[in-house]
């Protein structure tokens, strides 16, 4: 089984998929069972995955290649310590959103659990993929599942919101299509593998970079195409949100690690200043904007949009503990921010709304999601001992070894995400219970209890112990230094070599 | 035994907070007040253990973040500095925790309560048994969760809530340059661990390093760094504002938390980082600068306050910037042994404190007060105990006296005695400082517990006070009781005032031949600027008599002065108050501070948040980008309501039509060649 489980994990929903259109037909008791096993079962293989991963190798690992689409295009998959994790986040997060389902969605429950589940294939499929074209398939076509969940079970400007996120993200996938056929062309093959020791002339480069950076900056995303994440969180439902903030985001971030920078290493080191000042920009700038928000989920969004910012920051700064950081700072921040979007999601289930100024006092009554609701936020302010911590500090120490202007501004983003995340929890949990509304809202449930007490202690044990994590990427990312270190030495010979014939 | 010390409070923690409803009130406080007795005692014998025989140990309990060259390990490390540490922080916890038991007898959160307590304890004993700078860090972010969720106990007061917030905030502000430092460290010597930080400490001493766009001497440019996380937990000058709203919180808390532990963390770690301290004289200056401002800056703020209980928070920060000023000026010993000797008096005046409020009926307004002693003998003479300690009351000639009178005149002896560019200036401010410590203490007293009861003439109050501001305010709700209902608090909260007393009176007499004088080699084991050896020498025996008996007479003098106002003449204080002088106004609102915090800040960034987010983000960004398009697109097809229906259906379709067209062309493309 070892040798496709990478295949059998990216398309056993798939699986899933064809039963609840079958056997489950009509009865959305039955698609939600089918869901939530198929989603366990992608769980149980990630970690099946995991624990025979060898952590001490830069190879990839469970290589499958086959003949595809004639020559140098081949159906490819592995894994390495930078792709490993998101395997595991992907299929960690899942069974959460469906259980979070559970019982606000009962409409199209089917055609529901069917989305979620052809998502989970397509963002398993992008990271475990080793061909350029196979990955941009799935990075592509995981976005059609993610329309129809924003566009059909979301809320009221869900057009807009939809729409604004296919602008987007159009514009980045066709500069990212013109790129990967130049580089079919040039290279003669869209393996990966190939790819990453293949040396693109110096001025390609800086085009392809800017091509793929197109795709990969709205999907983290950065300042300044950030605009369609608050308004697609807003609308999404909840498990719509937590894919969103937990998986999608963290594409544009894998994108970069495993394309921008270790194939146009000259481009990036043209573009890390670039990189540098759009995001302390992002962490900065939306911090500020996260303050003034007046509904929960934008003010989540807002703060999901500062925390990538250390992420693209951590990435760039091309040392041991920035890319460390910066991977674990994404994975972190899935748990993290899917929490609070769970945890959103729990009092607008009872509510229906997400203002901030309709609820107060929460506390009152619901002691137990308080609890849970201040953990994750302080998660999200980056409190050492939880999962937030350990990311954002080796972003930013990764950021003074290679910059310490990078570093400073980075560092005033903590300030304000105390702020932001404590004014919120203040507004909405602290405070007499007043609004009338809320005098009879109740605490959590046993489902709400099995979805946010697992992630309570995720959270706890990834800023305690990160180890485990760190054993997975350290290998993959040092080796990713020095390849990037010896492209560099490369092109510089060249340039030599070329003036001197000169 | 050292993990026991730190875990036992973590696990009673959990306990009563995971379990506290299905064991009750009751069981909760009894296992965390237990755990932390147990902790107490522990901490005794380690005490014993690091000082007086010299052992020091570090304790491994975990790989934490592993990166390349960065490897920081969970450790435990105790050796004498820690040591002192343990017995303070599980000494006033234990003491605090027992209070409680009595204080918050009433209120319906008691397991929430004692379970933040022992939380914070956790925490504040993972910052003083740190091995290295990044468990330090964790230590010290935990405090202050733990004094966030303390503040904000109370959750339903809005004033609570903002004071959690502020303090947290301010807090980070300060650990926004402890984090800066901490990448600093790295950065220059490669780990974060202590030990081999300090050794290689001295072979940077004319190293520069780049900051920003500058070069700056790296040993300064790190201590400063790391001064300011210091400066923010122990509300130094200019970081102090959330300390006076902190006693928004239970006052237990405030005892433990803003007096006697939390807040001293700064000095700790300006005396752990002694050995880089010693090599930064810039630094040090700086340290003891920013020290002697705020000794006297909170002193002359504590003049004119009415609350029983910001008097002796802004006392509290005066009395942290005595320790800083010991410690700018290489008497570290002098600083750990103020900090110790503080934690009795001041926990013993926060708790005295909290049994007369306890008495009154949550009552804070000192206005109101007056007359109590006959109520209440036993809180008065420990209020006694406890301001005799702190103006340091003593026989100048024979060297006999209670706490502070050892601990606070070696901090302004060392200044007098200190050669430092900054030393002068400090030993003035603190002189001057010593003297209205003394006035606003006995005022203090005064006000509380002779004169007439003042508890029931509200009109007269109203009248004189028209000014009624915010904070005036806050307490407005509370009535006072009539005399002859105010009592004596139960003995549970009695018998920790009485064991501190026993430290107020004793702690000074019987260590300060430890702390200070020659057996101090002995006692710290190079635990302070070791390496350096020259923040160690033993305090000199003689000074000139002036400086002998300068504070004497100060504390004699602030006290004749506030028995002139308050006793001789009550009518005095008010006048003062209703002509509301430029000068009285400064001070009574803080030298302004939170207004122009307010002003500069806080107003400007919700502002600046709304502009970025309306016309950044809205009117910019969106407006060029697709909110344009969209607009265009409009324009262009005029009628194009229908695409409000299936609009989402028709992007995927058209996007899954590109990926099969995608996939058949490369098909084709791939069979042609």
């Amino acid at each position: 089984m070892m040798n496709h489980i990478l295949s059998i994990i990216t398309f056993l929903p798939l699986v899933g998929v064809a039963a609840i259109l079958t056997i489950a037909r009509g009865s959305d008791s039955n698609a939600r069972w089918i869901a939530l096993f198929v989603t366990i079962a992608e769980l149980v293989l990630s970690l099946v995955l995991w624990f025979n991963f060898d952590g001490s190798t830069a190879a990839f690992q469970f290589v499958e290649s086959a003949d595809w689409l004639g020559p140098g295009i081949g159906y490819r998959m592995g894994v390495d310590g930078i792709s490993m994790l998101f395997v595991v986040l992907t299929a960690g997060l899942m069974p959460f959103c469906i259980l979070a389902s559970w019982e606000s969605i009962d409409e199209r429950v089917g055609e529901y659990m069917v989305a979620f589940l052809a998502l989970e294939t397509m963002m398993i499929g992008v990271f475990t993929s080793l061909d350029l074209i196979l990955f941009y398939i799935f990075f592509e076509a995981g976005l059609i599942p993610m329309y129809l969940i924003i566009g059909v079970w979301g809320g009221k400007r869900r057009i807009y919101a939809s729409y604004k996120f296919f602008l987007y993200t159009l514009l980045g996938s066709v500069l990212m299509l013109l790129a990967i056929l130049y580089m079919y062309f040039q290279a003669g093959t869209t393996d990966i593998v190939t790819l990453l020791h293949f040396h693109f002339d110096p001025w390609a480069q800086r085009f392809l970079w800017l091509a793929f950076f197109a795709s990969f900056a709205v999907k983290m995303p950065m300042w300044p195409v950030h605009t369609w994440l608050p308004d697609a969180h807003v609308e999404a439902p909840t498990a719509g949100s937590v894919i969103l903030a937990g998986i999608l985001l963290k594409m544009g971030g894998y994108g970069f690690l495993r394309f921008s920078i270790p194939m146009f290493a000259s481009a990036s080191e043209v573009f890390t200043p670039l990189v540098f000042v759009l995001s302390i920009v992002a962490i900065i700038y939306t911090s500020l904007v996260a303050l003034a928000q007046e509904d929960i989920k934008k003010l989540i969004a807002y703060s999901s949009v500062a925390h990538m910012g250390f992420v693209t920051m951590g990435l760039f700064t091309l040392t041991q503990q920035g890319l460390d950081g910066g991977i674990f700072q994404m994975l972190s921040h899935g748990v993290v921010s899917g929490a609070l979007f769970l945890c959103v999601g729990v009092i607008y289930d009872r509510m229906h709304t997400r203002e901030i100024t309709a609820y107060g006092g929460l506390v009152n009554r619901m002691p137990m999601y308080a609890a849970c609701f201040m953990i994750f936020t302080l998660a999200n302010v980056g409190l050492p001992g939880t999962g937030g911590f350990v990311g954002e500090f080796m972003t930013m120490l990764g950021a003074f070894l290679a910059n310490t202007w990078v570093a400073i501004f980075a560092a005033t983003g903590v300030i304000l995400s105390a702020a932001y995340a404590l004014y919120l929890y203040r507004r909405v949990v602290f405070g007499d219970l007043v609004k009338p509304a809320l005098q009879t809202i109740q605490d959590l449930s046993k489902r709400e209890v099995a979805i946010l007490a697992p992630l309570v202690v995720i959270t706890i044990a990834m800023g305690v112990y990160p180890k485990p994590v760190f054993d997975v990427t350290s290998a993959s990312v040092a080796n990713l230094i020095t390849e990037h270190k010896a492209a560099l030495a490369v092109e510089g010979a060249r340039k030599l070599a070329q003036e001197s014939v000169k | 035994m050292y993990s026991a010390i730190v875990f036992l409070p973590i696990i009673a923690s959990a306990i009563a907070g995971l379990l506290g409803r299905f064991i009750g009130a009751r069981a909760s406080e009894l296992i965390t007040t237990g755990a932390l007795f147990v902790s107490a005692a522990l901490s005794v014998m380690a005490f014993y253990d690091v000082t007086m025989l010299g052992h020091s140990h570090t304790v491994q309990i975990m790989p934490w973040i592993y990166s390349g060259d960065l490897r920081v390990d969970w450790t435990i490390r105790v050796d004498a500095l820690t040591g002192v540490m343990l017995v303070v922080v599980t000494g006033v916890s234990s003491l605090v925790h027992l209070y409680s038991i009595g204080y918050m007898a009433e209120d319906p959160h008691r397991p929430r309560f004692f379970s933040y307590l022992s939380f914070f304890t956790f925490a504040m004993l993972a910052l003083v048994t740190a091995n290295n700078f990044l468990q330090m860090f964790f230590g010290w972010e935990g405090v202050g969760v733990a004094s966030y969720l303390l503040i904000g106990f109370w959750y339903k007061k809005p004033e609570a809530n903002a004071a959690a917030i502020k303090a947290f905030i301010v807090n980070r502000v300060g650990d926004f340059g402890f984090a800066l430092g901490i990448f600093g460290v790295f950065a220059v010597f490669g780990t974060l661990d202590f030990d081999a930080v300090f050794k290689a400490a001295p072979s940077m001493v004319g190293h520069t390093m780049h900051f920003g766009s500058w070069d700056i001497d790296t040993l300064t440019l790190l201590c400063l760094l790391l001064f300011v996380g210091a400066m923010g937990k122990s509300a130094q000058l200019g970081l102090h504002t959330w300390l006076p709203d902190a006693m928004e919180g239970p006052t237990p808390v405030s005892a433990l938390i803003h007096a006697a532990t939390m807040v001293t963390a700064g000095v700790f770690l300006v005396c752990r980082c002694s050995p880089m301290f010693e090599h930064a004289p810039v630094a040090l200056e700086f340290v003891t600068f920013i020290g002697a401002s705020t000794a006297f800056f909170a002193a002359s703020v504590g003049l004119f306050q009415n609350d029983i209980k910001r008097v002796i928070a802004y006392s509290t920060c005066s009395q942290l910037g005595y320790m800083f000023v010991a410690a700018g000026v290489s008497a570290y010993g002098g600083a750990m042994f103020h900090l110790f000797t503080h934690a009795f008096f001041k926990a013993l005046l926060f708790l005295s404190a909290g049994s007369v409020i306890h008495a009154m009926h949550h009552e804070q307004d000192m206005r109101k007060m007056g007359g109590l002693w006959k109520q209440i003998p036993f809180t008065w003479t420990m209020m006694l105990i406890g301001n005799l300690a702190l103006t340091g009351v003593g026989i100048p000639l024979l060297g006999v006296g209670l706490a502070g009178f050892y601990s606070k005149d070696a901090i302004i002896n060392s200044a007098y005695a200190s050669h430092a560019p900054m030393a002068g200036y400090a030993f003035v401010l603190t002189l001057v400082a010593a003297g209205m410590t003394s006035f606003y203490s006995w005022r203090q007293f005064l006000m509380t517990f002779h004169g007439r009861y003042r508890g029931l003439d509200h009109q007269e109050l109203s009248h004189s006070d028209s000014h009624s501001d915010a904070e005036d305010d806050d307490h407005g709700d509370h009535h006072a009781p009539a005399l002859s209902e105010v009592h004596e608090s139960p003995l549970v909260m009695l018998v920790p005032l009485g064991a501190l007393a026993l430290g107020a009176v004793f702690a000074g007499m019987a260590f300060t031949h430890y702390f200070l004088g020659e057996g101090s080699l002995n006692f710290w084991h190079g635990a302070l600027g070791a390496i350096a050896g020259n923040g160690l020498k033993p305090m000199p025996e003689e000074f000139p008599l002036w400086v002998e008996f300068a504070p004497f007479v100060l504390t004699i003098a602030g006290f004749l002065v506030a028995w002139y106002y308050y006793i001789l003449n009550p009518d005095l204080p008010r006048q003062m108050a209703a002509k509301r002088g430029l000068l009285y106004l400064f001070l009574y609102n803080k030298w302004y501070f939170d207004e122009v915090y307010d002003f500069l800040f806080v107003q400007p960034a919700q502002k600046i948040g709304r502009f970025l987010w309306k016309r950044g983000d809205g009117t910019v960004i969106d407006g060029l980008g697709p909110d344009g398009i969209a607009a265009r697109v409009l324009d262009a097809t005029r009628g194009a309501v229908r695409l409000q229906t299936g609009y989402v259906y028709h992007y995927a379709f058209a996007m899954l039509i590109g990926v099969v067209a995608l996939v058949t062309w490369f098909m084709v493309a791939g069979a042609t060649p």
